[in-house]
């Protein structure tokens, strides 16, 4: 099996990367984006994780079957996140009736 | 057939302690894990005969209430997590997956022995939690039973299944790297014996499922520790998101428990039947994709939620879609048996009880997926005599089917046959006895988890008990005959049953690296065409 040597500069760059997205994320927590709020601190999220699986965790220089599996991880999140909402964005779509007296 | 065996094998180069403890060789912690399950068996099965004695009478007078619910939850709890999940695996993947596809260990052998030593650590856990004051929120820890109305251990209980999670996805991981890395010249995918493609798919269900029961089991105590609304709708939460995120890992844990068993089913038909396994290509593609549409039929444990009907009907749908693949199976063993000459001998009658016993799980299973149907079911025993027919008819009668099979092997003993066939039987009528009659009762609207009922359900109550006395000695028999015959068996020759496969090509007990020289495989698995039986 061979591996791939990765310049340490370019580890520290990543590190750096994921600083200067930390102070994103803590810098835009103090500002109020309404719905926004959710999709920012995520996408920053993503963006860090991604850098931390394709450098840190090497899966850029692995062979196809590694991305495979690596990807299958995020289709079954996809999975959980998109059934879970099939059912919490429907339930208004027929109402309840209402509740029982206490 | 049988060449002497060498004089060292795995069991006898080191009889210390401390080689067992610290082993890297996959054959012994299999017979650890089989040590660890068995143990966990024992436990499971003692809490099971407490509440079937409660049951034999109407009113609540053996146990207190309390009591009754802490006994019917560590069943579930040490039944689930701490036997039927690494049974299988832990015991038969452990010892013959590597063997079968030539390798001399698994991929990873120190994260083996780790896997093994963090499930014995969820384990003790658990145990501790049974000793000082137990658990009654179900297996299932159903918020708000383990958060806002938790009044037992619950997050040291949590804490034992969320370390022992790590230890299935530790086997996983080895067991999808050995298939994928260690196997022997000419060993193609599609001559992979199909008891390693279940065992492969039943990884990547405990790979891509696991971590989502470690995440809940987290949400809950972040939930408690820092009062952010998770689960609990006083502070914003949603109760039933609990549901889909623990049936998200536990429904595909369904599939760990019996995937594995079908494997060996597999194994014990060719054998036994003398013949290629009919339409290899599906068996061994039918597991993968239970392993996936498994992952899609977790809501219809939630149609009486306030799950959304229309999430229930797609979930309906597809829990009616993932009995294809579980009949692909059960047809192309039958298809299997066609005209063969059968040999009737311990595994095959393990093997036909598991046929008989899991067809009636499934089909049962697809009453329970109907949406109308299941709100007059749903948590009443007709779900607990479904699942049992599943978990124990099938992947139990597996697990014994496969380690009869195998027994020869791990051990280099035989057992008495006329025992075997003995306790295989005594097994499957215990069984029906035990849970034909709550069939009846939860179609009569009988609720699980109540440890009183009105007087005139006793008969069948007394069935079910008197069924699960039986089966309790059926269980008991093979162990007490599989240990004697470590001492007392005759020596078994390398190949015992005839069979086909690499692991009947070494000696029993195998030598410490399973083969003296790397084996090269020329022939598809189950070659017994050549042998005159059948058409083949």
């Amino acid at each position: 099996m061979k591996h791939h040597i990765v310049p340490v500069r370019l580890y520290l760059g990543i590190f750096g990367a994921l600083m200067v997205l930390t102070a994103i994320t803590v810098t835009v927590s103090f500002y109020d984006l309404g719905f926004l709020n959710t999709f920012v601190a995520i996408t920053i999220a993503v963006c860090k994780a991604t850098l931390v699986i394709l450098y840190f965790m090497h899966v850029r220089y692995s062979n196809k079957l590694i991305w495979v599996f690596a990807g299958a991880g995020f289709v079954w999140l996809v999975i959980l996140i998109a059934f879970t909402l099939s059912d919490t964005m429907t339930r208004a779509w027929i109402p309840l009736p209402p509740p029982l007296p206490m | 057939m049988s060449e002497p065996a060498p004089a060292t094998n795995y069991l006898n180069w080191n009889y210390s302690i401390r080689s067992w403890l610290l082993t890297t060789d996959h054959k012994r912690i299999g017979l650890l894990y089989l040590m660890g399950v068995t143990f966990f068996f024992a436990i499971g099965g003692l809490m099971a005969s407490l509440f079937r004695m409660e049951l034999a009478t109407p009113a609540g007078n053996l146990v207190t209430a309390d009591t009754y619910n802490k006994l019917f939850t560590l069943h579930g709890v040490v039944m689930i997590f701490f036997f039927l999940v690494p049974s299988v695996p832990g015991v038969l993947g452990n010892f013959v997956l590597p063997i079968m596809i030539g390798a001399k260990d698994v991929a990873f052998p120190r994260l083996n022995l780790a896997s093994w030593y963090v499930y014995i650590i969820g384990g003790c856990i658990t145990l501790y939690v049974a000793v000082t004051g137990g658990l009654d929120t179900g297996w299932t820890f159903y918020t708000p039973y383990s958060s806002t109305y938790a009044n037992t251990k619950v997050i040291t209980a949590a804490l034992g299944v969320f370390i022992t999670g790590f230890s299935s996805i530790l086997t996983g991981l080895n067991f999808i790297v050995t298939t994928h890395k260690l196997r022997a010249p000419g060993m193609t995918w599609m001559r992979l014996p199909l008891f390693v493609w279940a065992i492969y798919a039943t990884s990547l269900i405990m790979v891509l499922a696991t971590p989502v029961l470690a995440i809940t089991i987290a949400l809950i105590a972040i939930e408690r520790a820092t009062g952010i609304g998770i689960f609990d709708p006083a502070i914003g939460g949603d109760p039933v998101l609990f549901q889909h995120m623990f049936w998200f890992y536990s429904h595909p844990a369904v599939y760990i428990m019996i995937l594995p068993s079908m494997g060996v089913m597999s194994e014990l038909i060719a054998c036994f039947c003398r013949r290629r396994i009919f339409g290899y290509s599906f068996v061994a593609a039918s597991s993968l994709a239970i392993a996936i549409i498994g992952f899609f039929v977790w809501g219809h444990h939630l149609f009486v939620s306030t799950q959304s009907p229309y999430a229930g009907m797609v979930f309906s749908f597809l829990s009616f879609l993932v009995a294809i693949p579980s009949a692909v199976k059960a047809f192309n063993w039958t298809a299997t048996m066609y005209k063969s000459s059968v040999s009737w001998q311990t595994p095959m009658v393990y093997a036909m009880g598991f046929m008989g016993l899991f067809l009636i799980g499934g089909l049962t299973g697809l009453f329970l997926a109907n949406l109308a149907v299941d709100i007059h079911l749903h948590d009443t025993y007709f779900v607990v005599a479904h699942f049992h027919y599943i978990m124990v008819g099938g992947a139990l009668m597996g697990y014994l089917g496969g380690l009869h099979y195998w027994w020869p092997k791990i051990t280099g003993k035989l057992y008495p046959e006329w025992w075997g066939k003995f306790s295989a039987l005594t097994v499957f009528i215990g069984f029906n006895l035990t849970f034909m009659p709550q069939f009846v009762l939860g179609f009569m609207g009988m609720p699980r988890r109540y440890y009183s009922y009105p007087v005139e359900w006793q008969a069948l109550n007394v069935l079910s008990s008197a069924g699960a006395t039986i089966l309790g000695v059926g269980y008991l028999i093979p162990m007490i005959y599989l240990i004697w015959s470590l001492k007392n068996g005759k020596p078994a020759p390398a190949n015992p049953w005839g069979a086909k496969g690499l692991e009947w090509t070494t000696p029993s007990p195998p030598p410490m690296h399973n083969f003296e020289q790397t084996p090269i495989v020329t022939e598809e698995a189950y070659a017994y065409g050549n042998e005159g039986h059948g058409h083949g």
